[in-house]
């Protein structure tokens, strides 16, 4: 008597082969679903959006007529908001990772910092909204500005260049830095000379990133009471605003049609300036990656 | 003769400067560091001044409402003349409930899968094109989202479902919220089973494994803490979500579970009233901080939870 009934063994064995296929296939499906997905969204609103796409749209203020309505209010005040967020976020993120990596001693408080931060990172972006409403907007009585809008948005990318810089900064091998100690150099001297040139170029990926979050981000504005419809451009940093994203949410929200073809066209408008944050991002950190 | 001279005073003159100098970078050397401290202290100070803004508020609200009907009405009826006015946030919650659930419905399956499959079966070519395209999805703003929820996701549900939908419902929004997600469970579960040895793989299969076993039976077990971290990160994302449930999921709070119907999530809710001309001290006012402090209090929970998941049950090999 066979100590192996091959039979069987070879019955079960294509089950089990025929189950490996069909859940590969399966798996694969899964992932050609955001594909598709991906795919029907861009086709949609290219459809939908590029028969208005023009010139005059982008120059255009906001109209009741969607022939004559454009985003440029929206555009300059996206551009503005971003004029505000960009240094801030950019000195304070890159400040506190620089101390979180450089100075911090390993205690409480600087564990304690660093749960905060994942922590923030992880609260929704309309709680900052009101976090904005009640400090800037009421508080310092900044009103709904440009001001408050780009410092609401300070803090809500801040999490994310704080990582970002964090992780930039250790890449930075300790040779180099011993180096510098080694030629005579101060703790200060080595952090501004050798070590935040070598992680400039991680730092600035993240902060670009961050900062495509920061331009498409819609609901903290709202809540700032950012307007809805406006027909002038920002003159200072205390004037009144609106970005793209919510421009594109005042025309999405009305019932006609028409508004929904412009709200498209907005939304191209939109994914070609993150597109080319992005290839910015992407470009810097290949061209100036430095690997030690 | 006088070169030496001129030379010798340089010296002495760039000794001092440097001595200046020394005492000026000195004086760097304490400072600086302090103004780093500051940085990281604002980021502290971003924590106390959410939870102080909302509790003060909140505070003012429940002077005004009871925290008892806060809690047990169900309904949320507040655009009304003061008497007759409901806070019951259970119905703004089942709303946020309501399109979390069909948006973990999509999200977990879809986005588990295709982690599976880009750790375990595709090739590094195939990971190469597809890991960008994932991160393209997850970098597309959420205005663009709730634009595609009402126009397109919605249309497509009237002509599907039997009986047709309402233009604002829970069913749209949620699917494409889930959608919104796919990409970060996907990329947090993958990174969760790439941190699974090699060896493991390579010893099941060299007992005779398939590879949809070896994914099944020694890789997910192995990997579940992370994998379960990112489903919990993802239920938080889907709270948390705002534009997609504004334009899509209508206004009309609601407890009962009719996902075909117009509903109200928490944070629609915070947008209705912000962009409403609703004055400054009015009960409708503080109530936008009540809900935004429960809002705040579900998906820190929910941090918290996916930390403690992902550090508490993590096997080390």
């Amino acid at each position: 008597m066979p100590l192996i009934n091959k039979e069987s063994v070879k019955k079960r064995m294509g089950t089990r082969l025929a189950a490996n296929g069909v859940a590969k296939f399966l798996f694969i499906l899964a992932t050609c679903f955001s594909l598709l997905v991906l795919g029907v969204l861009i086709y949609r609103i290219l459809s939908e959006g590029l028969p208005y796409l023009s010139l005059d749209f982008i120059t255009n203020f906001a109209s009741r007529m969607p022939e004559r309505a454009g985003i440029w209010a929206a555009l300059l005040g996206t551009i503005w908001v971003m004029a505000v967020t960009a240094p801030v976020s950019f000195i304070l993120g890159v400040g506190t990772a620089i101390y979180l990596e450089e100075y911090a001693k390993k205690n409480a408080f600087t564990k304690f910092v660093q749960i905060n931060i994942s922590n923030l990172a992880g609260v929704p972006s309309i709680v900052f909204g009101l976090l904005g409403l009640t400090i800037f907007v009421r508080l310092l009585g900044l009103g709904s500005s440009v001001l408050a809008g780009g410092l609401t948005m300070s803090l809500l990318i801040l999490p994310v260049i704080v990582v970002a810089s964090q992780e930039a900064i250790r890449t930075v091998p300790r040779e180099i830095r011993e180096a510098s100690f080694g030629m005579g150099a101060t703790k200060w001297q080595t952090i501004r000379r050798i070590v935040f040139p070598a992680a400039l170029p991680g730092i600035l990926t993240g902060t670009i990133l961050a900062l495509s979050r920061a331009v498409g981000e819609t609901a903290p504005l709202l809540v700032l009471g950012a307007l809805a419809y406006v027909a002038f451009v920002p003159e200072n940093i205390f004037s009144q605003f609106t970005v793209l994203p919510i421009q594109l949410y005042n025309w999405t929200s009305r019932p006609q049609e028409e508004f929904h073809m412009i709200a498209a066209s907005g939304i191209i408008i939109l994914l070609i300036i993150l597109l080319i944050m992005n290839s910015i991002a992407v470009l810097i950190r290949n061209k100036f990656h430095k690997r030690f | 003769m006088s070169r030496d001279k001129t030379n010798q005073k340089s010296i002495r003159s760039m000794i001092q400067e440097n001595k200046s100098s020394r005492s000026q970078s000195a004086v760097m050397e304490k400072v600086v560091p302090k103004i780093f401290l500051i940085c990281a202290i604002i980021s502290i100070f971003t924590t106390i001044g959410i939870v102080f803004t909302l509790l003060t508020e909140t505070f003012t609200f429940f002077n005004r409402i009871s925290i008892v009907e806060f809690f047990t009405n169900t309904r949320w009826f507040p655009f009304t003349s003061d008497e007759n006015a409901d806070f019951g946030i259970i119905a703004l919650i089942m709303g946020t409930l309501t399109v979390t659930a069909i948006a973990m419905v999509v999200a977990i399956p879809i986005g588990l899968a295709a982690a599976i499959y880009l750790s375990e079966y595709a090739s590094a070519k195939t990971r190469k094109v597809i890991k960008p395209i994932l991160e393209v999805l997850a970098g597309i703003p959420t205005i663009v989202y709730g634009f595609f929820a009402l126009t397109f996701v919605t249309p497509l549900l009237d002509k599907i479902i039997p009986g047709g939908i309402s233009i604002f419902n829970a069913l749209s929004p949620g699917i494409v919220v889930g959608i919104m997600i796919i990409p970060m469970i996907a990329s947090l579960s993958e990174d969760a089973m790439n941190a699974v040895p090699n060896s493991m793989r390579e010893g099941a299969l060299a007992l005779g494994a398939t590879r949809f076993e070896v994914a099944m039976k020694v890789v997910l077990p192995a990997a579940l803490s992370g994998v379960i971290a990112s489903f919990v990160l993802g239920i938080s994302r889907a709270i948390g979500e705002t534009m997609i449930v504004t334009i899509a999921g209508g206004s009309r709070p609601t407890a009962d579970i009719n996902v075909t119907e117009s509903i109200q999530t928490m944070t629609a809710y915070i947008v209705q009233v912000s962009q409403g001309d609703t004055g400054y001290g009015t009960t409708i006012y503080y109530s936008i901080y009540a809900v935004g402090m429960t809002l705040f209090v579900f998906t820190l929970i929910m941090n918290l939870l996916a930390q403690f998941i992902s550090r508490k049950f993590r096997e080390e090999y």
